[in-house]
């Protein structure tokens, strides 16, 4: 009998000192791989897949552009807008916009500056075209068409 | 054995760690996007204004027209174009590199231009659909230029800082006295009014 209970006596518990660095690995993975969020996107953002992806080289040089139709459909209407930061703004007013983006910038960057426009798939073509003619007028010709990479077979 | 008796066990319980890094992982996943700086990059041409308004003839041999209309067909070379999108890339390839064979397609690939219209009501999707084809037809080519494989094409042009990927990216191109051999022409036409192709 005695020799029974010493058996029913060996521990029992999972040794779950290691969680916490499990844990804080997956933390530092995801605080290394990630930004902070830095406006409210105020548009439906559905991005196009595409398969020549390029990545850009200098974050500091990056505005966004987001174009899609508006989330609150009840107060903005359903066509396409533009945001720009945290406004809707009208391609007339992307002029504006450069310059005040290209102010924040070094003096001898100012040419290089780069434009990612992150247009919802069901945007009209039209609108964007609006707003390149504008990139062009302001002298902001580098584009880049933010999309996610397509799975190749 | 006896200094021990009546000691308290000195460790600290650790086991609510977990916890508050599960509390700051998951704070982190709400408040952060994934970084995406991802895409298809374009050079815009220089302010319409700017340009002076010269006719320039170009041969029609010369251009490959791609014209999409608002209901996100296709008009490749002036035909009805149903077949799957990917062909346009193999067919781009070979009007570029044509070289004056056939005296349908390009003279050279120095002259050979791509063409694509869209109206406004064509999709965005659609637009980078194809566009992503007419890239990708390019960087094949200037990838096959120097040996390397089509994502090592652009990882080179993406970086142009190294002087080594300098060198070969100007090579891929077959830059020569200044000028490209085989530069991207692509001409991106203002967006007709709705109803035409």
């Amino acid at each position: 009998m005695s020799k029974f209970k010493k058996k029913a006596n060996t521990k029992q518990d999972i040794p779950t000192s290691a969680l916490p660095d499990i844990i804080f690995m997956l933390l530092f993975f995801f605080m290394v791989t990630t930004v902070l969020r830095e406006v409210t996107i105020n548009v439906k953002q559905r991005i196009p897949d595409a398969t020549q992806l390029r990545k850009l080289q200098r974050k500091s040089l990056v505005s966004y552009l987001y174009i899609g139709e508006p989330k609150k459909t009840d107060q903005w209407g359903s066509e396409p807008r533009v945001q720009a930061n945290d406004v809707f703004i009208e391609p007339s007013d992307v002029i504006l916009w450069v310059t005040t983006e290209k102010d924040k910038l070094n003096e001898v960057e100012r040419d290089q500056i780069t434009i990612a426009m992150k247009v919802d798939r069901e945007a009209k073509r039209g609108l964007v075209a609006d707003v390149e003619l504008e990139l062009r007028k302001a002298n902001a010709r580098k584009l880049l068409y933010t999309t996610l990479q397509e799975m190749e077979e | 054995m006896a200094r021990n008796k009546g000691r308290d066990n000195p460790e600290i319980n650790s086991s609510s760690m977990a916890d508050i890094a599960f509390l700051l992982l998951i704070f982190f996943l709400v408040t952060t996007t994934i970084a995406n700086d991802r895409g298809l990059s374009l050079q815009l041409p220089p302010n319409p204004e700017d340009i002076e308004n010269i006719d320039i003839k170009i041969p029609e041999r010369n251009l490959f027209k791609i014209q999409i209309n608002s209901a996100d067909r296709l008009l490749v070379e002036g035909e009805p174009f149903e077949q799957d999108v990917t062909e346009i890339k193999e067919m781009i390839k070979d009007f570029v590199l044509n070289n004056g064979r056939d005296p349908e397609s390009s003279d050279s690939p120095k002259d050979a231009i791509v063409s694509l219209k869209t109206d406004r009501g064509t999709s965005q999707e659609r637009y980078i659909e194809v566009l992503d084809e007419i890239q990708g037809a390019y960087y094949d080519m200037y990838a096959a230029r120097i040996g390397v494989t089509n994502k090592e094409w652009r990882d080179i042009a993406s970086d142009l800082t190294d002087p080594e990927n300098r060198r070969l990216y100007d090579e891929g191109r077959g830059l020569k006295d200044g000028k490209l051999e085989y530069p991207m022409n692509l001409s991106i036409a203002e967006p007709s009014k709705t109803g035409g192709g």
